[in-house]
C-alpha cells in the first residue's frame, strides 16, 4: 500500500458551543462552524475544494450542504454511516488529498436532536424518519420494539454473562467522562458523579441505566483537513493523520459473534497504517454511545484483552493522569451528543495534540499521539467503525 | 374479539413472502443453501455465505437458547410504550442462526442467557402472524 503517513493534516477546527439552538437550522450551524473552523486554520472558502458530510435528517447532504454553502468542491463524499461517519471522512480525505485531488477538505455535521425532540435511543421504528419498515432487515428485527440502547443492552448483558463484568464497572465510564466534563465549560453536565449514582439511576433498557446512555442535545462543528504544503502555512501546528482504518460489523446471516465489534476490524488497520504501537497512544476519543460502547470499544482496539474491558476502565484509569486517559472533553455521556458525534472526537483530540490546555486539569501531559474511534449504528445489530491514529507535528 | 395490532408491520416482498405464508400456517421457515449447505437468517434472495442463487426454504425445528437478551422498560413508539416492559432477544435457532424476537409468556424476570425457548406465533391480521419465543415446555 502507498505510505499515506503525514500526507495530510488537521489543520482547522471549531466545535458551535450550542447545546440547544431551536432557533437555527441544522445547515445555519454547519455554515458557521465551517467559517470558524477555517478562521482557526487561515484559510478562507476559495482555498476549500472537498466536502464531507454526513446528517441523518438533510436529505441528500453534500448537496444541500454545497447549495446552503455558495459552493462548488470538486470532492464531495456524504458517506453516512452513523456516529462513526466523521472518522471515516477523514480516511477518505486523507486519501483523495494524498492522490493530490485535492489540497483542502472540510468535514462538518451539526444535528438539531434536542430541539426536535428525537428520542434517538428509545425512539424505536421511525426515530429515524421511517415510518414504513423496509422488507429486510427492519420487517425482522422492528417487529420486536428494537432501540438504540436495546441493541447496546443486549451487549452489555452477554459481555456480563461472559466475562464477569458488572453494572459498577460499566458505571466507572460514566464517572470518568462526567470529571473530564467538569473541566469543560462547554459541556452540558458538570457536576461530578458517583458509581452509585449511575447504578442508581432508572433503568432503561436492562442492564443499562439512564447515566449509562450518552445525552441527546443540539450541535455540530467542523474541521479543516490540508495537504501538507498547505497544512506547513496554517495558523496552528499540523495535526498529522498517521494512520486511518474502516469497518462495517453485522449480523452476518445469523452467525457473526456481535461480542467483536467492528472496531476488532478497524484498529489493525489503522495500526499498521500507522506505525505504531498501542503504547504510543497518549490519549484516545473512544465513542461513547453507552459506558459498554466504551468497554466493547477498548477490548477491540486492542488496549486489553476480550472481557478485561471492565477492570480497564476501573479506579479512575480513563481520567487525564491514568493508564489511558479518554474522552478529555467529557464525552457524550456529558458534554455533547447530537445524533452523531464523531467529528467532536477528532476536534478533541485536535485540541489535545495542539496542547490547547497546556497549564489545566485537562491536559494531558506531552501529547504526542492520540487515537479516535468513531462507532455508527448499535453494537447488537449492525455498525461502523472508523479508527484513526493522529500525531503532532 | 377484534384486536388493533399497533405494533409495525413487515413489509413483504417476494424474497421474504414464502416466510411470511409458512408463519400464518404455524411453521418458521429459514433458508439453506444447496450449494455450500449453510442456513441463513434474515430471508434473502441469494446465499449470503457463497452467493448461490440455489437457496431453498427448510423448515426450522423452532427451537433454540436465548444468546442474549434485555428487559426493555422504556420505547416511545406506538405499540411497545403501552407493552413495557418486555423482552427483546436474540435467539440462537438449533440450527445455528440467531434472529431477534420477543420471550414472550413469562415473566421477564425469569428470562437467562442459555434458556431453552420454541417458537409461538401471534396472529397481527389475517395474512400476517408474528414469530416469537416461549420458554420451551
Amino acid at each position: 500500500m502507498v505510505d499515506l503517513r503525514r500526507a495530510a493534516a488537521i489543520v482547522g477546527i471549531h466545535e458551535h458551543v450550542t447545546r440547544y439552538a431551536p432557533d437555527k437550522s441544522e445547515l445555519q450551524i454547519q455554515g458557521e462552524s465551517v467559517i470558524k473552523a477555517l478562521a482557526d486554520a487561515g484559510l478562507s472558502k476559495a482555498d476549500v475544494d472537498g466536502l464531507f458530510t454526513a446528517s441523518s435528517s438533510v436529505r441528500n447532504s453534500g448537496m444541500n450542504l454545497a447549495d446552503y454553502l455558495n459552493m462548488y468542491p470538486r470532492y464531495v463524499d456524504n458517506t453516512t454511516v452513523g456516529g462513526g461517519s466523521f472518522e471515516f471522512h477523514l480516511s477518505h480525505a486523507l486519501t483523495a488529498i494524498a492522490a493530490g485531488r485535492i489540497k483542502v477538505a472540510v468535514i462538518t455535521y451539526s444535528s438539531l436532536a434536542r430541539s426536535g425532540g428525537v428520542s434517538v435511543g428509545t425512539g424505536g421504528v421511525g426515530r429515524f424518519g421511517h415510518p414504513v419498515l423496509d422488507p429486510s432487515p427492519d420487517s425482522f428485527e422492528e417487529l420486536y420494539g428494537l432501540t438504540t440502547v436495546g441493541l447496546y443492552a443486549m451487549i452489555a448483558r452477554r459481555h456480563m454473562h461472559l466475562y464477569g463484568t458488572t453494572a459498577e464497572q460499566l458505571a466507572e465510564v460514566s464517572v470518568a467522562m462526567r470529571h473530564h466534563a467538569s473541566m469543560n465549560p462547554e459541556a452540558l453536565f458538570r457536576d461530578p458523579i458517583t458509581v452509585a449514582d449511575v447504578v442508581g439511576s432508572r433503568v432503561i433498557s436492562d442492564p443499562l441505566h439512564l447515566m449509562d446512555c450518552c445525552i441527546i442535545t443540539d450541535g455540530g462543528g467542523a474541521v479543516v483537513v490540508a495537504a501538507p504544503e498547505v497544512a506547513r502555512n496554517c495558523r496552528h501546528t499540523p495535526v498529522w493523520v498517521l494512520g486511518a482504518g474502516e469497518a462495517i460489523a453485522h449480523q452476518g446471516a445469523g452467525k457473526r459473534d456481535l461480542m467483536y465489534i467492528a472496531a476488532h476490524q478497524s484498529a489493525p488497520r489503522a495500526f499498521e497504517m500507522a506505525g505504531v504501537t498501542h503504547a504510543d497512544i497518549d490519549m484516545a476519543m473512544v465513542y461513547d454511545s453507552f459506558t459498554i460502547t466504551v468497554v466493547e470499544t477498548l477490548e477491540d482496539l486492542g488496549f486489553c484483552e476480550k472481557g478485561e474491558g471492565g477492570q480497564f476502565v476501573s479506579g479512575g484509569r480513563l481520567q487525564v493522569g491514568g493508564a489511558l486517559p479518554i474522552n478529555t472533553d467529557g464525552g457524550g455521556l456529558s458534554s455533547n451528543h447530537p445524533g452523531m458525534r464523531g467529528i467532536f472526537l477528532l476536534l478533541e483530540a485536535t485540541r489535545q495534540l495542539r496542547h490547547q490546555f497546556a497549564g489545566t486539569g485537562r491536559q494531558v501531559e506531552d501529547c504526542q499521539i492520540a487515537l479516535a474511534h468513531g462507532t455508527g449504528g448499535a453494537l447488537g445489530s449492525r455498525h461502523s467503525g472508523g479508527t484513526v491514529i493522529l500525531a503532532r507535528d | 374479539m377484534t384486536t388493533v395490532w399497533n405494533k409495525p408491520l413487515p413489509s413483504i416482498v417476494g424474497e421474504t413472502k414464502p416466510f411470511w405464508d409458512s408463519c400464518r400456517r404455524g411453521q418458521l421457515m429459514i433458508q439453506q443453501c444447496d450449494d455450500c449447505g449453510e442456513y441463513q437468517w434474515y430471508p434473502r434472495g441469494i446465499c449470503a455465505n457463497c452467493w448461490s442463487e440455489n437457496i431453498r426454504w427448510v423448515q426450522s425445528g423452532g427451537r433454540g437458547t436465548v444468546w442474549t437478551y434485555t428487559v426493555t422498560y422504556q420505547n416511545r413508539t406506538t405499540g411497545f410504550a403501552d407493552m413495557v416492559p418486555y423482552v427483546l432477544a436474540l435467539v440462537e435457532l438449533e440450527e445455528g442462526v440467531r434472529m431477534f424476537t420477543n420471550i414472550v409468556d413469562c415473566n421477564p424476570r425469569e428470562v437467562a442467557i442459555g434458556m431453552p425457548v420454541e417458537v409461538t406465533f401471534q396472529t397481527a391480521t389475517p395474512q400476517i402472524s408474528i414469530p416469537y419465543f416461549k420458554p420451551a415446555g
